[in-house]
C-alpha cells in the first residue's frame, strides 16, 4: 500500500522496530468521585509489538473498552504511563492527541459508523479528507483499498445497500486507507453472522497486519480467537494472561 | 471536510428541508409582515410625498400629522409670505367631502385643493395618466387617482369629462386621472384648485389648511422653520420632518406596531423553534458519527465550522426562499389586487433586519447542537 504524507512528521511514529507500538504501565481508570467511583481499570502493563494481530477479550465490563480507548488517545489515564508508537499519550495536548490519532490511528467499530449520505468510496476516504487530501484523490485511493477488500462493484453505493459484512468491510477499508500504524477494532464482528465474522476477520489478518502495524481487536466471540497472533484475557480491570497462538490464515474474502 | 459537512446535512432530505422550512417560513413571515407594516406607514404620508414644488408645509401649532388637519386663516397666508427667507407660500386646502355618485350613493373622498394660480402641489407629468393638469382651470374640474377610478367605475375606459360626481350640492366633472401613492385610509383622491375645493365642503369659517412654502436658495429651509415659528407661531417643517413626525403620530398612538410587532416576532420564535429543533435532532442522530469523527482525528473547531457550515447553508437558502416569498407575494398583491392601493413596502432595511433574524435563529440552533457535539466524548464510538 502506498504511504500516505502526514502533515506534522513529529507525529509519526519512530521506526516501529525500535520498540513496542504500545506500552502500557501501571495504567489505571476511574470513573466518577466519592461512592459513585466505578475502577475500571487496575494498574495494567501492556506490552504489544508490532507485526501482530491481538485479541483483547474477556467479560461484559471487564475494562477492554475502556483500554483500547486510552490505547487509541480517545480517553485519559487516572494513573500510569501510556506510550502509543513512541509517542507518550499521558503528556500529549488535546489538540497534538486528535492529530496523533487522526494520522496514526485507524478504527474498525462495531457499528460500522459509516456515514449514510456517502457512498462506500467516500467513506471510506474520510481519513484521507481529515489529513487534507483533494476529495477526488482520497476517493480515487478509497476506491482502490475497496477493489483489494472485494468490493471493487459497490464503490457507489450506500450503506443502506450493502450487507453488515459489506460495510464492515468498508469500515476496514476506511480505517486502513491513511495507512496507520496501529489498527483499533472495537467488536468487529460482534453485528455480524459468523461466515461473515470469519470473512471481517480474515480480511483483518491478511490486509490489515503488516510488519510495521499493531492490530488489535477487542472481542467477545471466541470463534475468532484462531485470528489472533496473541489473546489478552481481561477480567475485573486487569489483564489475567496474555497467550501467544498460532493464527488461521485459510479463510479468504468473499 | 466541508464536503463531508454538506452530504451529511442533505443527506437525511426530510430533516434537511425541515430546517430550511423553518428558517424559510420564519423569513418569510418576518419580511411579509414588516413589508405590510412599513407600507401601511408609509401609506399614512402619502399625501406629504405627492404633494410636490414645496420645501416646507406651515400649520397650526398643535398639528400632530398630516390628517390632522386644524384650519388657519386666509390672512395666516399673508404672515407666512411676510417671513425673511421664504420665497413664495401658497394655500393648500386637505380635507374630505362627500361625493354623492350616479346610483344614488355617497362615497368618502379625499379632496386636495391647490393654489388657483400656480396649481403648486398637484401631479408632475409622470404621474398623469389621462387629461392635463391646466384643465384643472375648467369649471368644476378634478382629477381623481387611478384607485379611486378603479374603485368608482371599475374597469370602465376613461374619458374626459363623461363622469361628473356631486360634493356639497356641486358638480365635480372628471377631466383627468393621474397616479397616486397609496393611502392610509383607501378614499377616493380628488385635485382640484382652492377655490373648487371649498365649493366642495359645507361652508367653515376658516378652510387653509396647510400653507405650502419654497425657501430662499440662500437661506436653508430648517432656518426659514425657524423664523416661521419664531414671527408667527406656526409650526413650520420641511417635507421630511412632517413625514416623520407623521410616521412617529401611527407609532406612538396606535396599535399598529404592536400587532405587526407580534407577529413578526411570532415568526421569529417559530423560526427558531423549528429549526433549533430539527438542527438539534438532525445534530442528535448524528452524534455516532460524529463521535466517529472526531476518533479519526478531527478536532473540535473543524467540527464546530463543519457545524456553522451546515447553518449558513440552510440559513441562506432560507432566508432566499422567505425573502423572495415575502417579494412575490408583493409582486402578486400588487397587480392581483386593483380596486384598493397595496400596503406592501420591501425596503433594503427589511432584507438586512431579516438576514439578521435569520443568522441569530440559525446561530442559535447551531450552538444547541454544538454543545451536544463538542462535550461529546470520542469514546462514545466504542459503546
Amino acid at each position: 500500500m502506498p504511504a500516505v504524507t502526514f502533515s506534522d512528521p513529529a507525529l509519526r511514529s519512530p521506526h516501529p522496530r525500535l520498540g513496542s507500538a504500545v506500552s502500557l504501565t501501571g495504567v489505571a481508570k476511574e470513573y466518577g468521585t466519592g461512592e459513585a467511583k466505578v475502577t475500571a481499570l487496575r494498574s495494567v502493563d501492556l506490552d504489544l509489538p508490532y507485526g501482530e494481530l491481538v485479541l483483547l477479550v474477556g467479560p461484559s465490563g471487564c475494562g477492554k473498552t475502556t483500554l483500547i480507548s486510552i490505547v487509541a488517545g480517545l480517553l485519559d489515564a487516572s494513573e500510569g504511563e501510556v506510550e502509543v508508537l513512541g509517542q507518550n499519550l499521558t503528556r500529549m495536548g488535546g489538540g497534538r492527541k486528535v492529530r496523533f490519532r487522526g494520522e496514526n490511528i485507524g478504527f474498525v467499530f462495531q457499528q460500522y459508523n459509516l456515514l449514510p449520505s456517502l457512498t462506500a468510496a467516500e467513506n471510506a476516504s474520510v481519513p484521507l479528507l481529515v489529513a487534507g487530501w483533494d476529495r477526488k484523490k482520497a476517493v480515487a485511493k478509497a476506491g482502490e483499498l475497496l477493489t483489494a477488500v472485494g468490493l471493487g462493484d459497490r464503490l457507489k453505493s450506500f450503506p443502506n445497500q450493502l450487507s453488515g459484512g459489506q460495510q464492515q468491510r468498508v469500515a476496514i477499508a476506511r480505517a486502513l486507507v491513511h495507512d496507520p500504524r496501529l489498527l483499533v477494532c472495537d467488536e468487529p464482528t460482534a453485528a455480524l453472522d459468523a461466515a461473515s465474522g470469519r470473512t471481517v476477520m480474515t480480511l483483518i489478518r491478511q490486509v490489515a497486519v503488516e510488519a510495521d502495524r499493531a492490530v488489535i481487536v477487542v472481542t467477545h466471540d471466541s470463534r475468532v480467537y484462531d485470528f489472533g497472533d496473541r489473546i489478552v484475557f481481561m477480567s475485573d480491570g486487569r489483564i489475567e494472561k496474555v497467550e501467544a497462538r498460532q493464527p488461521a490464515r485459510d479463510v479468504a474474502p468473499s | 471536510m466541508n464536503w463531508v459537512a454538506l452530504k451529511m446535512l442533505t443527506g437525511d432530505k426530510a430533516k434537511y428541508f425541515g430546517i430550511v422550512f423553518g428558517v424559510g417560513f420564519a423569513a418569510l413571515l418576518m419580511a411579509q409582515q414588516s413589508s405590510i407594516f412599513c407600507g401601511l406607514m408609509r401609506n399614512t404620508t402619502s399625501q406629504i410625498r405627492d404633494v410636490q414644488g414645496a420645501d416646507l408645509w406651515v400649520m397650526d401649532r398643535n398639528v400632530q400629522f398630516v390628517d390632522d388637519v386644524k384650519p388657519l386663516s386666509e390672512n395666516d397666508l399673508y404672515r407666512v409670505r411676510g417671513v425673511p427667507g421664504v420665497k413664495w407660500a401658497v394655500r393648500l386646502y386637505k380635507g374630505q367631502g362627500r361625493a354623492r355618485l350616479a346610483d344614488g350613493n355617497f362615497q368618502q373622498m379625499l379632496i386636495l385643493g391647490l393654489d388657483n394660480a400656480t396649481l403648486v402641489g398637484a401631479p408632475g407629468p409622470a404621474r398623469i395618466v389621462h387629461g392635463n393638469i391646466e384643465d384643472l382651470r375648467q369649471p368644476d374640474a378634478v382629477f381623481i387617482d387611478e384607485f379611486g377610478w378603479r374603485y368608482l367605475f371599475k374597469d370602465e375606459p376613461f374619458v374626459p369629462g363623461r363622469k361628473t360626481l356631486e360634493l356639497n350640492d356641486k358638480r365635480a366633472v372628471i377631466v383627468g386621472m393621474c397616479k397616486c401613492s397609496p393611502t392610509f385610509q383607501t378614499f377616493p383622491i380628488l385635485y382640484c384648485t382652492y377655490s373648487q375645493a371649498v365649493q366642495f365642503i359645507p361652508q367653515e369659517r376658516k378652510t387653509l389648511s396647510f400653507v405650502l412654502a419654497k425657501a430662499d436658495p440662500d437661506v436653508p429651509p430648517a432656518e426659514v422653520c425657524r423664523r416661521i415659528d419664531v414671527q408667527t407661531g406656526f409650526k413650520a417643517l420641511t417635507d421630511d420632518e412632517f413625514f416623520w413626525t407623521t410616521i412617529r403620530y401611527y407609532l406612538q398612538r396606535t396599535g399598529i406596531p404592536i400587532n405587526f410587532g407580534i407577529t413578526v416576532a411570532l415568526g421569529f420564535f417559530v423560526g427558531c423553534a423549528i429549526a433549533g429543533q430539527t438542527f438539534y435532532l438532525f445534530t442528535i442522530e448524528n452524534l455516532k458519527q460524529f463521535g466517529a469523527l472526531k476518533a479519526m482525528g478531527v478536532g473540535n473547531l473543524r467540527l464546530v465550522r463543519m457545524i456553522m457550515l451546515q447553518a449558513l447553508v440552510v440559513g441562506v437558502i432560507g432566508y432566499g426562499i422567505g425573502v423572495g416569498g415575502a417579494a412575490l407575494f408583493g409582486y402578486v398583491f400588487e397587480r392581483v389586487v386593483k380596486s384598493a392601493p397595496p400596503a406592501f413596502y420591501f425596503p433594503w432595511q427589511i432584507l438586512v433586519v431579516t438576514g439578521g433574524a435569520v443568522v441569530v435563529i440559525v446561530t442559535l440552533a447551531a450552538l444547541v447542537s454544538m454543545r451536544r457535539v463538542l462535550v461529546l466524548e470520542a469514546g462514545v464510538v466504542f459503546r
